[in-house]
């Protein structure tokens, strides 16, 4: 019994130490920072530097990063942790999330926490991006991480097959063309290299085919978030276009291709062409054993692209300091500096002309030109698919793909299902 | 009426595991089934009650009936392939064997290995043309398979991977039944003449009843449980192929954020599990000899 006593009181004592400890620490403004980590490479810590280097600038504010898995988790854990009333103040989440967390009332505006002089740092960020941000005229989010898919090519294959190895395609049906000449079989009929592949399982096929239709001049929705246009020809002819690539004109290899898989069946050689994002440039670059560029997509006829990744969130349930705080670590997030090094460690393409300007970035494109490729294409990029109830009209898109690609219906089929479908999930909203 | 001291002591040892199972399992239950019956919140809506609506829902929802079939498709091929399988290897392992504790590590490597680590592995023997069963398969001609990225062989694929991972897990407890049959019932069968067929049939299988009841009832848990390998190989594709039940709650739940269909969706696992469960302690347990 008085062991038990002795446990007790030491308990309580130490609790009031925790306590007297926190207060000490609530001089300072805490602000929860959830981010993941979708491509390769020891990036916490170089979050964690970020971190470090603006708390050495602002001693009164105290940045906790927490690493929270992929982007899914990420939005998985905010989303729990807001709704139990005790959000992170700030977060990296998915570009294509915001109708979500606007429906979940989760988010506040960026522009309610301006101060006078920021919008000048709003329009330093490129257009592009930006589109993805705002809804209803108000700016929900500030672009961080974000990507775009380009073209890779083996030069060596496309040497063997007698074509100049440093022209790459530009339209659907040179990449067609080229394509045919490098595809190569063995005696059985067996193909040993392919031509082209496009990453087509759940999760990648939404964000490729967003590409592929804007390259055919369609959209596949509209800005607010409410409407799909998926029965579209131009819709239904990119997907025909997609599945054609295998069926008729056998350059693509049969079924679904998967993203994970892509990267080494491109290293391997059994690809000569693949669609990827500009994330895997570093692994690629360091693990090829052959010469290979990096192109802009191929158009019907003007190449286009669709914009991927990241951008940071400020929470509504966040106290005011918070929130005042959290702005500040977003402004040295997305600072030129910052960002021109954040690129050059990951492959991101920078959201800010002036990070483009810093001579750490220049000399980086000036040693590996194909960083260089995806800030050009940002002009001709359109936002990746995105609606409220974001997830489960992305699924209903990408099952439609599946179909398509699989033969289980034809894509105009699949698309006149999928279209019934999802605007069966938008009635609310409409 | 005067409460024994013995059955005070022994409701008060009870406390603290009944409060964890209240708490960790009986309330979660009886909160998804309330939930179910509710809408889902959200942002500026709260819920309101809404009665069947989420079943009614369920019962028009094709994917809902796809997950079901494929459950039901991997549930009666895992389920006995990965038992029988581990019956064979624990009676090789049993038998005098060179080299015998070096095949036991053999067989049980699969079951300690994570299962992402297992479905990561996987995605390359399956890759097509240079993955290592596409490399096997192209001397006879047979190249060019795209397992998991073809409707039709998917879920065949992510069955191969689930027999070959609790196999050897299940082999353990055989061969620790194995392990405890008495010599002299063997040696009994022997003087009497009996051939290693009729050992088989007439001895051993018997006396290893009880383990095969408790090896199937994991066996069930573990085909409606495991779905780490769906998530990180096919997300469920392509077009539904290897949506299994629980990985469609997980989806629902956690990326639609749909929670009170979600709710509905694990009353029905939940209903499956305990109609197998009533199946096999009340009905099988009585089958068993030997207890």
């Amino acid at each position: 019994m008085k062991k038990l006593k002795t446990l007790t009181r030491t308990g309580v004592l130490s609790g009031l130490t925790i306590l007297a400890m926190s207060s000490t620490a609530m001089a300072q403004t805490v602000v929860d920072f959830y981010y993941p980590i979708q491509v390769g490479g020891p990036l916490a810590t170089v979050i964690e530097g970020y971190v470090a280097q603006f708390e050495a600038a602002n001693p009164d504010i105290n940045v906790v990063p927490v690493y929270s898995g992929n982007y899914q988790d990420t939005t998985t854990k905010a989303l729990t942790a807001a709704k139990s009333g005790n959000p992170p103040a700030v977060a990296v989440l998915l570009a294509t999330d915001i109708f979500t967390l606007i429906d979940e009332d989760v988010i506040e505006p960026i522009d309610n926490l301006f101060a006078a002089d920021d919008q000048a740092w709003v329009d330093g960020f490129m257009p592009a991006y930006l589109a993805s941000a705002i809804v209803d005229e108000h700016l929900w989010a500030v672009p961080f991480q974000r990507s775009t898919a380009v073209l890779y090519w083996n030069k060596d294959a496309f040497k063997e097959a007698g074509l100049d190895p440093e022209k790459y395609p530009t339209t659907w049906d040179e990449m067609v063309a080229y394509g045919k000449a490098v595809t190569t079989k063995d005696e059985a009929g067996n193909a040993k290299r392919w031509g082209v592949g496009i990453p087509g399982n759940p999760g990648s096929a939404q964000w490729l085919f967003t590409a592929l239709a804007a390259q055919n001049g369609a959209r596949l929705m509209n800005d607010a978030g409410t409407e799909v246009y998926l029965t579209d020809p131009t819709v239904i002819e990119a997907l025909e276009f997609w599945r054609d690539l295998s069926t008729v004109e056998g350059i693509h290899p049969p079924g679904i291709q998967e993203w994970g898989t892509t990267p080494s069946d491109f290293l391997e050689g059994r690809i000569a062409m693949i669609w990827t994002t500009t994330g895997n440039l570093t692994n690629i670059r360091t693990n090829a054993t052959f010469d290979f560029g990096v192109a802009p997509y191929p158009g019907h006829p003007n190449s286009a692209s669709a914009l991927g990744g990241g951008n940071l969130y400020v929470f509504k349930d966040a106290s005011d300091e918070q929130k005042a705080a959290a702005l500040k670590f977003i402004k040295f997030l997305t600072s030129d500096e910052i960002q021109a090094d954040w690129s050059i460690h990951t492959g991101y393409v920078a959201p800010r002309d002036g990070a483009w300007e810093t001579e750490a970035l220049k000399a980086y494109v000036a040693e590996v030109p194909a960083a260089d490729v995806a800030r050009k294409q940002i002009s001709t990029s359109v936002p990746e698919f995105s609606t409220y109830e974001n997830a489960r009209t992305t699924k209903a898109l990408n099952d439609a793909i599946a179909a398509a690609l699989t033969g289980g219906k034809t894509p105009e089929q699949a698309l006149t299902d999928a279209q019934a479908e999802i605007e069966r999930i938008l009635r609310p909203y409409n | 009426m005067k409460l024994s001291r013995n059955a005070l002591y022994g409701s008060l040892l009870l406390l603290p595991a009944a409060v964890l199972l209240w708490t960790f399992t009986y309330q979660p239950i009886l909160t998804t089934i309330i939930n179910s019956l509710f809408s889902t919140p959200r942002g500026r809506r709260s819920a309101e009650f809404v009665g069947l609506d989420n079943y009614d829902v369920m019962i028009n929802d094709p994917v809902f009936w796809k997950a079901m079939s494929n459950n039901a498709i991997y549930a009666v091929t895992t389920i006995p392939l990965s038992m029988a399988l581990a019956l064979g290897m624990a009676l090789l392992v049993n038998s005098k064997l060179r080299g015998q504790s070096l095949v036991r590590m053999a067989f049980f490597t699969p079951t300690v290995l994570p299962m992402v680590a297992v479905a990561n592995i996987w995605l390359f023997f399956y890759a097509p043309d240079y993955g290592l069963i596409d490399q096997f398969l192209r001397p006879f001609g047979l190249a060019g398979n795209n397992l998991l990225g073809t409707p039709d062989t998917a879920l065949w694929a992510l069955i191969v991977i689930t027999v070959w991972k609790e196999a050897g897990f299940f082999m353990i407890f055989y061969l620790a039944a194995l392990q405890q049959i008495s010599p002299t019932l063997l040696e009994a069968a022997r003087l009497e003449g009996a051939s290693p067929m009729q050992i088989l049939r007439r001895v051993t299988l018997p006396l290893l009843m009880p383990t095969t009841l408790f090896v199937s009832i994991n066996a069930v848990i573990g085909a409606f449980r495991l779905v780490d390998h769906v998530i990180s190989m096919t997300k469920g594709g392509p077009d539904n192929a290897t949506t299994l039940l629980l990985f469609y709650i997980y989806q629902t739940g956690f990326s639609f954020w749909d929670t009170s269909y979600a709710a509905a969706l694990t009353v029905v696992l939940l209903a499956i599990l305990a109609l197998i469960a009533l199946f096999q302690f009340g009905y099988a347990d009585k089958k068993v000899h030997y207890r």
